[in-house]
C-alpha cells in the first residue's frame, strides 16, 4: 500500500481498469487530477467543447465495446457534457465521466463554478456519484467502471470535489472491488419461458425476427447468426441493430420503422410472430401501437426487465442476458417450412431494380442517396460510418449496407445534432486500424465542428461526408409534408465548409456532380490526414418511405413516380 | 389504482431523491413515501405507494429496481399485508370537554402523549380510515395541529419472497398516445 493524492489515486485506477484513452477539457475544479496525469501512460484528446468529450467517449464505446471516459471541469464544464450524458444514456453507451468540484466546504454555498451536477444528470445517468475524500475514489472508480459497462450499460458520472483530488490516504486497489450487489444483469432465463418460447417459433408460419442494439451489448452476433441460418428465420433491424446481421445476408431484409423499408414494415404487420431482441418497440418503430402487429404472437428478449411490456403487451417475456438465451435456444432449434412467407415477402418488395440506384443514369442532379451509395461502393461495407442526426442519417441507413457489428456509430433514442463529428473522432481512437467516415448534415456539422481543431492537434484521420443540402433538411421535410411547405427556420446559410477545413489545415473538395463522387472518395480515402468533402446535394429531397409520426406502421408515404427516375428511392 | 412498494435501498446520500425522482419521471404521482432505518446497519426501508395500474406498477417496480442503491422491491399490494399511519393530532379540550375527548381517545386505542390547560395532543396509529374517522369526531372539538406519517406497510406471516423483482418478467398494455411528434 502506498499513499497517494486523489488524483494519482484516480489515474492508478482508470490505468487498471484498461483505460488507454481519455477526452477532456480542464479547468480549476479538476486542475489538481490534470496536474497527476503527466505521470500517467494515458492519452488525454484535448477537446473544444465538453459535449464533444462526451460524444467522443460515446463513439469510443460503441466503435470498440470498451468503457469511453470523458473528463471536464465543475460548473460550465460539467453542464455542457449533459447532452453526450443524455446520448449515452438513451442509446445504453458505457461511459465514465469524471467531473471536478469546489471544496467539500464549499458544497452549497453557490461557490464560483459551483453546480448540482450530480443533481442535474441524476435521470439521465444510469448512476452517479459525488466523492468528498480521497478514500473514496477508488471505490468510487471501479464501482462505476462495473456500473456502466455491466447489464444494460449506460453513462455514470462521477463527480470529484477538488479537496478530494489534493489530500491523500493510503490506496489499496484490491480493497476497493466493488460489490457485485450493483450488477442488474437480468435472471438467468427459465426453462418455462424457454420452451414457450420455442414451441411459439415452431408452430410459426409468418415469423419475423426483430434484431435491436442488444445483440451488439451482448456481443452476440456469432449466436444470433447461428440462430438465423438454423431456422432461416427472416430478420428486420432496427436503427441501432444495423450490423447485427451483415446486410448481404440473405434473411437480412433490412430497417423497420418510420424510415424503414415499406416491405420491411408490411411484413412485420403480417407476420404472426415476432422475436424481438434487444429492443425496445420504440415508437419510431412501431408508429401507431394500436394496430401495431396485431396478427403476430410476441416473444420479447431484453435484459432490462422494465423494457418487457412497455410499449407492446408480449406472449413471451424474457428479462435475461442475449446470448444466454440465444445459447440455450440453439439445441432446440430447427428449421422452419417458411417458403410462402419468404414468396410473400419477395412480393411485397416489389421490383428492386427501382432502388438500384447504382444504374440509374447520371442526370445531372447529385442526390444524397447517390452519395452515401458510392461512398459504400468504395469502402466495400466495411468501413465504420458515424451519423449525425437528420436526413442523411435515414439515407444512410438505407443505403450503406453495414458488414460488420459495431460498424454504424449513430444517435437513435435522443437524434442528438452535433453527434457525428466528435463521435467520430472517439471511434478512430478506439480503432486505429478502422476506416472511418463521418456522414453530417450541414446544420449539424455547424453544431460542434470545432472538434475539426482537436481533430488538426491529435492528428486523427477520418473522412468527412457534409451531405450539403442548405436545409435543416428533416424539419424542411416535415414542413412540407405536414406544414404546407412553410419553411420557417430552416433555409440554412453555411459558411465556405472548404476554405474552413482550410483554416484548421483539413484538406478539403467541393462536389457537384455524380461523376465526380467516387473518385473524391477514392482520393480522400488515400490522402494520410483528415479530408471533408463538401457534398451539394438536391435541395429539396425527401426521405421515403415515411411512416408520419403516430401512424399506422403500413400507411407509408411512399415517393411519387416521377422523383423515382432520378433514382434516389422508389 | 393504489400500488404499494417495500423498497429495500442501500442508506446513502440521496437515495431517497433517487427513488422519488425516477417515479416523477415515469409520470406517476406519489401518494405517500416513509422511510426509515431497518434492523441490517446500511439498509434503509421505503414504504413506497403509487397511484398507478397494474401494468405500470409491474414497470416500475422494474425501473427501481435498475436503481444501483435499491436491493430489493417487493409489491405487497396483492399480498396479506398490515398497513399502519401514525399521526399526532392537537385538539383544543376545555374542561367540559376534556374526559369526552378521552373517552373517543380511548374508543379509537389512541393515546394522549400531553397534556395542556387548553388543549390536548393525541397519538393514534392505524389504518388510514381509523385516522380519517378519529380526526372526523374530533374536528367539532376544534383541531389545532394535525401531523400524518405515510404509510407503513409489512406482509403478515413468513411469506416466500416471490413478489420481488428479481424473477419478474412484468406484462403490460400498451400505452395510449405516447407517441413522440418531434424530430
Ligand atoms: C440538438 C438538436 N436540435 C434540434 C434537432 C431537431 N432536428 C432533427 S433533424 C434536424 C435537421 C438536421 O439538419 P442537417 O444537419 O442539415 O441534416 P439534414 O436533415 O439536412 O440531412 C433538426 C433541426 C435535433 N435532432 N437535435
Ligand atoms: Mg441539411
Amino acid at each position: 500500500m502506498e499513499r497517494l493524492t486523489g488524483a494519482e489515486i484516480l489515474w492508478d485506477c482508470l490505468v487498471r481498469e484498461g483505460v488507454t484513452d481519455v477526452f477532456g477539457y480542464p479547468g480549476g475544479a479538476i486542475l489538481p487530477s490534470y496536474d497527476a496525469m503527466l505521470k500517467y501512460p494515458i492519452r488525454h484528446v484535448l477537446v473544444r467543447h465538453e459535449q464533444g468529450a462526451t460524444h467522443m467517449a460515446d463513439g469510443y464505446a460503441r466503435a470498440s465495446g470498451r468503457v469511453g471516459v470523458a473528463i471536464a471541469t465543475s460548473g460550465p464544464g460539467a453542464t455542457n457534457m449533459v447532452t453526450g450524458i443524455a446520448t449515452a444514456m438513451m442509446d445504453s453507451v458505457p461511459i465514465v465521466c469524471i467531473t471536478g468540484q469546489v471544496g467539500s466546504k464549499l458544497i452549497g454555498t453557490d461557490a464560483f463554478q459551483e453546480t448540482d451536477i450530480t443533481g442535474i444528470t441524476l435521470p439521465v445517468t444510469k448512476h452517479n456519484y459525488l466523492v468528498t475524500r480521497a478514500d473514496e475514489v477508488a471505490p468510487t472508480i471501479r464501482e462505476a467502471f462495473l456500473v456502466a459497462r455491466s447489464g444494460r450499460p449506460g453513462p455514470v458520472l462521477i463527480d470529484i470535489t477538488k479537496d478530494a483530488q489534493q489530500s491523500s490516504c493510503l490506496y489499496d486497489w484490491d480493497a476497493a472491488a466493488p460489490s457485485e450487489s450493483v450488477v442488474r444483469a437480468g435472471t438467468p432465463p427459465t426453462d418455462t419461458s424457454l420452451r414457450q418460447a420455442l414451441e411459439l417459433i415452431r408452430q410459426a408460419e409468418r415469423p419475423l425476427v426483430l434484431a435491436g442494439h442488444g445483440i451488439l451489448l451482448a456481443e452476440a452476433t456469432e449466436e444470433f447468426r447461428q440462430f438465423v441460418d438454423t431456422t432461416g428465420i427472416p430478420v428486420a433491424v432496427t436503427l441501432l441493430g444495423i450490423g447485427a446481421l451483415p446486410a448481404s445476408h440473405p434473411s437480412n431484409l433490412g430497417m423497420m420503422g418510420m424510415h424503414g423499408e415499406a416491405w420491411v414494415n408490411t411484413a412485420i404487420q403480417e407476420a404472426d410472430l415476432l422475436i424481438a431482441l434487444g429492443m425496445r418497440f420504440d415508437d419510431r418503430v412501431t408508429g401507431n401501437l394500436k394496430t401495431y402487429a396485431v396478427n403476430a404472437k410476441k416473444i420479447h428478449v431484453d435484459i432490462d426487465p422494465a423494457e418487457i411490456g412497455k410499449n407492446v403487451p408480449v406472449d413471451v417475456g424474457i428479462a435475461s442476458d442475449l446470448r444466454d438465451v440465444l445459447r440455450a435456444w440453439q439445441p432446440s432449434l430447427g428449421r422452419l417450412q417458411l417458403g410462402g412467407w419468404y414468396d410473400r415477402i419477395t412480393e411485397l418488395k416489389g421490383d428492386s431494380a427501382v432502388r438500384d440506384i447504382q444504374n440509374m443514369p447520371d442526370d445531372g442532379h447529385l442526390y444524397a442517396a447517390h452519395v452515401i451509395h458510392d461512398i459504400w461502393r468504395v469502402t466495400e461495407g466495411r468501413a465504420i460510418v458515424v451519423t449525425d442526426v437528420g436526413q442523411h442519417q435515414m439515407w444512410e441507413a438505407q443505403y450503406y449496407r453495414h458488414e460488420q457489428p459495431r460498424s454504424l456509430i449513430t444517435s437513435g433514442g435522443l437524434g442528438t445534432m452535433g453527434f457525428a463529428l466528435p463521435a467520430a473522432i472517439g471511434a478512430k481512437i478506439a480503432c486505429p486500424d478502422a476506416e472511418v467516415w463521418v456522414v453530417v448534415g450541414d446544420g449539424g456539422f455547424q453544431m460542434t465542428m470545432c472538434e475539426l481543431a482537436t481533430i488538426a492537434q491529435e492528428n486523427v484521420k477520418i473522412n468527412i461526408a457534409i451531405i450539403n443540402n442548405g436545409y435543416l433538411g428533416m424539419v424542411r421535410q416535415w414542413q412540407e409534408f405536414f406544414y404546407d411547405r412553410r419553411y420557417a427556420a430552416t433555409p440554412l446559410l453555411s459558411p465556405d465548409f472548404v476554405k474552413l477545413a482550410q483554416a484548421f489545415g483539413i484538406e478539403a473538395h467541393r462536389v457537384e456532380a455524380r461523376r465526380d463522387v467516387v473518385p473524391t472518395v477514392e482520393a480522400a480515402r488515400r490522402h494520410p490526414g483528415t479530408v471533408l468533402l463538401d457534398f451539394r446535394v438536391e435541395q429539396e429531397d425527401s426521405v421515403f418511405p415515411m411512416v408520419p409520426a403516430g401512424a399506422d406502421l403500413h400507411r407509408m408515404i411512399r415517393r411519387p413516380t416521377p422523383l423515382a427516375e432520378t433514382g434516389a428511392d422508389r | 389504482m393504489l400500488i404499494t412498494y417495500v423498497v429495500h435501498v442501500e442508506d446513502k446520500p440521496g437515495v431517497l431523491n433517487r427513488v422519488a425522482s425516477l417515479v416523477r419521471r415515469r409520470g406517476y404521482n406519489i401518494e405517500s413515501l416513509t422511510v426509515g432505518h431497518t434492523d441490517t446497519p446500511g439498509i434503509s426501508r421505503i414504504t413506497l405507494v403509487v397511484d398507478a395500474d397494474p401494468s405500470a406498477a409491474a414497470r416500475i417496480e422494474a425501473n427501481l429496481y435498475k436503481l444501483v442503491h435499491v436491493r430489493r422491491v417487493e409489491n405487497v399490494t396483492a399480498l396479506p399485508t398490515v398497513y399502519r399511519y401514525l399521526a399526532l393530532i392537537k385538539v383544543t379540550a376545555t374542561v367540559e370537554t376534556r374526559t369526552q375527548i378521552m373517552q373517543i381517545v380511548d374508543v379509537f386505542r389512541a393515546r394522549v402523549v400531553d397534556v395542556a390547560t387548553d388543549s390536548l395532543m393525541i397519538e393514534v396509529t392505524g389504518t388510514d380510515d381509523k385516522i380519517d374517522g378519529l380526526l372526523e369526531i374530533l374536528r367539532p372539538f376544534g383541531l389545532l395541529e394535525v401531523a400524518r406519517t405515510g404509510q407503513l406497510a409489512m406482509t403478515r406471516g413468513n411469506l416466500p419472497r416471490a413478489a420481488s423483482t428479481e424473477r419478474h418478467a412484468p406484462e403490460a398494455e400498451p400505452v395510449d398516445a405516447a407517441i413522440s411528434f418531434s424530430v
